[in-house]
């Protein structure tokens, strides 16, 4: 972790820089750094012989340095992105070094969430590892005096066949350093068939780190001379101290001093929450002392807040008229005309991320500028934030990036890496605040709070002739601005105006509701309440009709078709139609595929047992799944297998993506079984595992199966589409062995036992 | 001040004898591979051996360990891989990678103790190490694959 890089290596490579094309390649970022009086931004791979971008350098002994520029917070992307890279490179994996980026708009954007590294950065993977290569040739045909189209590669080397000569990448490095960069025009990409790595993947380029304890997290990052801090948060949202008393603290052995860092303005976003931070010598001397503060809060306006009367709002403002997202035909008129008409309301509680490695940050304050050490899934952030609370250029603040004990959107957030930068100004000496599991619980962006009302009229081939849902949830633009209470489409678009189904009637409504605790993203966010909502209450539907739940959501389906969001503000996560279209078709298949894959309907199911299933698009991927389950006489419940069928386009790392669906099932498991955040007058009542419980090995499913359709699709998202599914599908199998309706999460609420 | 072996080594601390046994390696002797998750012995993260047996270095006192041999990660296995990390590559465990340090050291010691243990064993000797990622699956088979291997 040593902060110090070798200034004095760096080389400057004239005109080594390609033209704009991807985004990210065309910055040129050196200027500022050669006055001499910043801080080094470079890397191995900007310091290597030829370096033709920001993202890849080739030393003279072959080596590959491949700037990892996403955070690594487990979905393997720190590997799969350079595996890009050095497939179009043609490279040798074993020669290829990773570095990890620091904060640094150069690379584009850094924020790791919404399950976009592949999907944004594969063309620029690819141009990286392109552009090196035509370099590589162009330096090789030079020097063997042949036509470069002559010239091919294989396995780091440049071949010319007709005269059995090679050379090695590391000894052309030189010379292609000194021809110019071509433009992506100039570009030849390998086609699929010459891929090397590209869908068949890579395990983790940390694997024997991970296992040996040497990987180096947030929490084990460590500078010469630092302090540790741990932070008394005002346990009321907007919180303030009114005084507080230290003596106590001051006579804990380690204990240094107490530093009051002030409350947030205005709406929250990523500023530190404010309170009293003890600064001590080690981790467990901050704690204890912090034990013996005596503090006086003025709570503040959100003292009020009670998470069950709240819950009472949302539902309430449910079943009233909200604003239309979506409107279709007109289902007020069909409801009117008497036919049979079903209802439900659906609710999801807050639900706290619990990464495994609690919120922490190493920040060194010193002549003005900053350096931070974090797991943070977004540097650039945590720049932005750390020049905001200490008034200096957002160019003057490092923020490397560790390895993450897990990110599931908490670590987007940057709050706690501004925390550490704080305090370190205000001591004087490097500081590492150290969140407690507490801590992490009580102070995160919790996912929304959601009341879903569902209300259909079915027709006599059972199939509805009018569909109406009205969603209701404190949104996340309220980090951002106090008065924001209606979803926005970035959050609106996840599962809910996206219905899949081709109704003839469809009225899709958003009603207001207003945060009082932070509200963040947490892997699948809004997906995660409004599948649940869709995928249950077709269920219902199904049993209702007396209908096979897959044949009758297959019914629903309906034929292949791209959806039309004529007139709608669906912002498809980002992505352009043309290239990922909402393709009813695909999700269909996704659906055969699963009951197939899992045995629908040709097992027999004893007492207690059942299967349940549910299909939904989420971050572009299409996925299925089916979830068994078994309930026994006291009412606990085995997960003995579960099976989800994933079109993602193409899938770089099948490997990694087959464990991020594991994982999904895992994460879905822990959100039905226990997973609520509650608050009494304002404050969050759970604490630790034992109040927020999630999945261990026995309540998680004992065999998740993962099948990958072919796809040559563009990639899509595959660290959190797993996840919507997989709950609704477990509730439904929940209703399949025992006959209980799941519409209010986590189960506990159920009866079961 | 209390005496203890360290991965083999002598040490002895004269600190706060409440101190838990994961910050003196974490913070003390720079032994980070171990995991502060909990801090009240519910997820496993900051498992090692002490005597052999696995131990939530997280509660577990200073004043306790006198006298005692504490095994961490770093010193699982003198020479290459442990048998059970090596399983864990195979089976390609790890996603974020936090926990599995404290999966590696409980599952270490349930093999130590039970040479082919079954998936209620298995379960059951594991049901104290929380892993996020959601790797469980991979974990159960990991400790299969490498009860065939240990010495």
């Amino acid at each position: 972790m040593s902060a110090i890089e070798n200034v004095s290596r760096r080389r400057f490579l004239a005109g080594g820089i390609i033209a704009a094309g991807a985004l990210v390649l065309g910055v040129r970022y050196y200027s500022k750094l050669s006055s001499g009086d910043k801080l080094p931004h470079d890397t191995n791979a900007d310091r290597a012989t030829l370096h033709p971008n920001a993202f890849l350098g080739i030393d003279a002994d072959g080596t590959v340095w491949i700037v990892a520029s996403r955070s690594e917070m487990g979905t393997t992307s720190r590997t799969t992105l350079p595996l890009i890279v050095a497939d179009e490179l043609d490279a040798d994996w074993k020669r290829v070094k990773i570095g990890q980026a620091i904060g640094d708009k150069r690379y584009g954007d850094q924020n790791t969430d919404g399950s976009h590294s592949i999907r944004s950065f594969y063309d620029a993977m690819r141009e990286a590892g392109a552009t090196a290569r035509f370099m590589l040739i162009q330096a090789a045909a030079k020097q063997w005096g042949v036509p470069a189209a002559e010239c091919e590669t294989d396995l780091h080397v440049v071949v010319h066949r007709s005269t059995n000569r090679k050379v090695g990448y590391g000894d052309l490095a030189s010379v292609a350093a000194k021809l110019p960069v071509p433009s992506r025009e100039e570009l030849k990409f390998k086609p699929k068939s010459a891929w090397r790595y590209v869908g068949k993947g890579e395990v983790s380029y940390d694997l024997e780190a991970l296992v040996t304890g040497k990987a180096i997290y947030g929490m084990d990052a460590r500078v010469d001379g630092m302090l540790y801090a741990s932070v008394e948060h005002p346990p009321v949202l907007g919180g303030k101290v009114k005084s507080y008393e230290d003596k106590e603290v001051l006579k804990v052995a380690g204990v240094r001093q107490t530093v009051p860092i002030d409350p947030f303005q205005q709406a929250p976003a990523f500023q530190p929450l404010g309170g009293i931070a003890v600064i001590a010598d080690n981790t467990w001397a901050a704690f204890q002392g912090r034990k013996k503060l005596n503090i006086s809060w003025d709570n503040g306006p959100n003292e009020t807040y009670d998470s069950d009367p709240y819950k009472n709002e949302l539902r309430e403002t449910a079943h009233k008229p909200g604003k239309v997202v979506r409107n279709i035909g007109d289902a007020d008129a069909v409801f009117a005309k008497g036919s049979k008409v079903y209802e439900a309301d659906y609710y999801v509680p807050l639900l706290a991320h619990a990464t495994m490695e609690p919120m922490v940050a190493l920040a060194e304050f010193k002549d003005g500028k900053v350096r931070a050490w974090a797991p943070t899934q977004n540097p650039q952030a945590a720049q932005d934030i750390i020049s905001k609370e200490l008034g200096i250029a957002k160019e003057d603040v490092i923020c490397h990036v560790t390895l993450l004990g897990g990110g599931f959107g908490r670590k987007s957030k940057p709050d706690y890496v501004a925390e550490a930068a704080v305090l370190s100004k205000k001591v004087g000496r490097p500081v590492k605040v150290v969140w407690t599991r507490e801590d992490d619980i009580k102070f995160d962006y919790y996912n929304a709070v959601a009341s879903m009302y569902m209300k259909a009229a079915l027709g006599a081939d059972a199939k509805p002739t009018a569909w109406l849902q009205r969603s209701v949830f404190p949104p996340i633009p309220s980090i951002f601005d106090v008065n924001a209470v209606y979803g926005d489409p970035s959050h609106l678009q996840q599962g809910w105006t996206d219905i899949p189904y081709d109704l003839p009637n469809l009225r899709i409504e958003n009603g207001p509701a207003k945060a009082h605790v932070r509200i963040g993203w947490l892997r699948s966010v809004a997906n995660i309440y409004h599948a649940f909502a869709i995928q249950c209450f077709t269920d219902e539907l199904a049993h209702a009709a007396g209908r096979d739940p897959l044949d009758y959501l297959l019914d629903l389906i309906g034929k292949p078709r791209t959806i039309d969001f004529k007139g709608v503000d669906y912002p498809n996560y980002g992505a352009a139609f043309d290239a990922y279209p909402w393709e009813t078709g695909r999700l269909r298949h996704v659906t055969e595929m699963v009951a197939e894959k899992s045995g629908w309907g040709k097992r027999k199911h004893g007492k207690g047992t059942g299967m349940g299933i549910a299909a939904h698009r989420s971050f572009l991927t299409y996925v299925a799944t089916v979830v068994e389950v078994e309930v026994n006489d006291q009412g606990e419940v085995r997960i003995p297998r579960v099976d989800t069928v994933l079109d993602a386009g193409l899938v770089v790392n099948p490997e990694a993506t087959r464990a991020q669906f594991e994982g999904a099932a895992v994460f879905g498991a822990s959100i039905v079984r226990s997973g609520e955040i509650t608050a009494t007058k304002g404050a969050i009542n759970q604490s630790n595992f034992q109040d927020y419980p999630v999945a261990r090995m026995a309540e998680a499913p004992y065999q998740t199966n993962v099948y990958i359709v072919d796809s040559d699709a563009p990639p899509a998202g595959v660290g959190e589409p797993g996840v919507p599914p997989f709950v609704a599908a477990f509730c439904n199998a929940i209703y399949a062995a025992t006959g209980k309706r799941v519409r209010d999460l986590p189960i506990t609420k159920l009866g079961l036992s | 001040m209390i005496q203890l072996k360290v991965n083999g080594a002598e040490q002895s601390f004269d600190g706060d004898p409440e101190m838990p046994l994961l910050w003196y390696l974490r913070d003390v002797l720079g032994l980070t591979g171990s995991k502060f998750g909990c801090g009240v012995g519910l997820c496993g993260a900051c498992t090692v051996h002490v005597n052999g047996q696995a131990t939530r270095s997280c509660v577990a006192a200073m004043r306790d360990t006198a006298g005692k041999e504490v095994t961490t990660v770093e010193g699982l296995e003198k020479n290459g891989l442990h048998p059970v990390q090596k399983a864990w590559m195979q089976i390609n465990v790890p996603q974020c990678g936090y926990c599995q340090v404290g999966q590696i050291m409980q599952a270490a010691a349930l093999l130590n103790s039970k040479k082919k243990p079954t998936d209620r064993e298995i379960d059951e000797a594991m049901s104290g190490n929380i892993c996020r990622c959601g790797t469980y699956q991979r974990i159960r088979a990991a400790i299969k694959a490498a009860a065939g291997e240990m010495p």
